[in-house]
């Protein structure tokens, strides 16, 4: 195996640890959030974003890594999003926690697998459809934040941080 | 604060951390190592494990579509860091006990009853729309809102914001007797 196939593995083993401990992986936790009456998953998420960007930041401040951002298309990311939404609320597992659901036991996301691959093939034969209607509407591109309001990304990352931890004592206020 | 509970889960927030430095180090270690830098995500690899079963069948029909040729049918990191994301989960799961064998979740089976075959039928349909709407989105919560948000990028608010706003909406919908 190469070096690019073992980082992945290492990474996606080291992952599925923490989401397992974390129980992120759970349905009833996923659900559970997006009911908003179990708060464990976004807990989990909004930390590792918190500590993520700062050392992002870092690593781009000191020249040491690329930061290449997902495509601002208007259309996709509208109806896409409310698709993801939906079908997040039925089958209660995303792509990644599908997996690691499997992993402890949890087989009904063998299923949900098994229908995110047929979604996948079906999007692959629809893909010039969505990209000459949906995906045509309006895309910014790769943009980021700070770019978008000419600000520096640590006035953001400040800001974000502050809202994150009123949101996170706010959780633990109302034992969510 | 609890670092750890009884059932050996670990406290969300020191989980979260964690995995915010690994995500740190993954980045980092995948740019200085293979000189690509590599974010955290799982939905583009369903795309490319559909194209190489469809593959063992039709690879004339794979080679010429256009999605599949742009995605590029191969294992590559992401498609790793999925199978491990199994691993890693069964590993933590025999480690703690709390690996179990289930087919419908406790909450599920409030709502729905403990018909297999419908949560079945569920988890595929759910599944299926969930990936038509991640590809089309271009990300999922792993790639859009957790690695998006850390790169503070303009597309993982958005994403965010659409995802649990629909989700949350939906669930609304869905769920109404528990």
């Amino acid at each position: 195996m190469t070096t690019t196939l073992w980082l992945g593995l290492i990474a996606g083993i080291l992952f599925g640890v923490l989401l397992q401990k974390g129980r992120a992986v759970r349905f009833d936790k996923l659900v559970g959030m997006i009911r908003l009456r179990d708060m464990t998953v976004l807990k989990l998420m909004l930390s590792a974003i918190l500590v993520g960007m700062v050392g992002i930041y870092a690593l781009f401040d000191l020249n040491l890594i690329a930061i290449s951002h997902n495509s601002m298309n208007v259309g996709g990311i509208i109806v896409g999003g409310v698709l993801f939404g939906i079908g997040w609320s039925i089958t209660g597992y995303c792509p990644s926690t599908a997996f690691g659901a499997l992993g402890e036991g949890r087989w009904d996301a063998v299923f949900a697998i098994l229908g995110m691959l047929a979604g996948a093939a079906i999007y692959a034969e629809l893909y010039p459809f969505f990209k000459s209607t949906v995906l045509a509407w309006s895309d910014f591109g790769k943009i980021g934040l700070p770019e978008a309001l000419g600000v520096s990304p640590w006035l953001i990352i400040f800001v974000f941080w502050v809202g994150t931890i009123a949101l996170f004592s706010w959780f633990e206020k109302k034992k969510l | 604060m609890k670092l750890k509970n009884d059932d050996g889960s670990w406290n969300p927030y020191i989980a979260g951390v964690l995995l915010g430095v690994l995500a740190i180090v993954s980045v980092f270690a995948t740019t200085q190592l293979i000189g690509k830098t590599e974010y955290l995500g799982a939905s583009t690899t369903f795309v490319r494990a559909a194209g190489l079963i469809e593959q063992t069948i039709a690879p004339g029909h794979v080679a010429a579509n256009e999605y599949f040729t742009k995605t590029k049918v191969a294992i590559d990191w992401q498609f790793m860091l999925v199978l491990g994301i199994f691993l890693g989960s069964l590993i933590s799961s025999l480690s703690d006990k709390s690996f179990s064998s289930k087919g419908v979740p406790p909450m599920w089976s409030k709502e729905f009853g403990p018909s297999i075959a419908f949560r079945a039928v569920a988890a595929f349909v759910g599944g299926l729309v969930l990936i038509l709407g991640a590809r089309m989105a271009g990300g999922c919560l792993s790639g859009h809102m957790l690695s998006g948000l850390m790169k503070l990028s303009v597309s993982g608010f958005v994403a965010a914001a659409v995802f649990f706003g629909f989700a949350a909406l939906a669930a609304r919908i869905i769920w109404r007797k528990s």
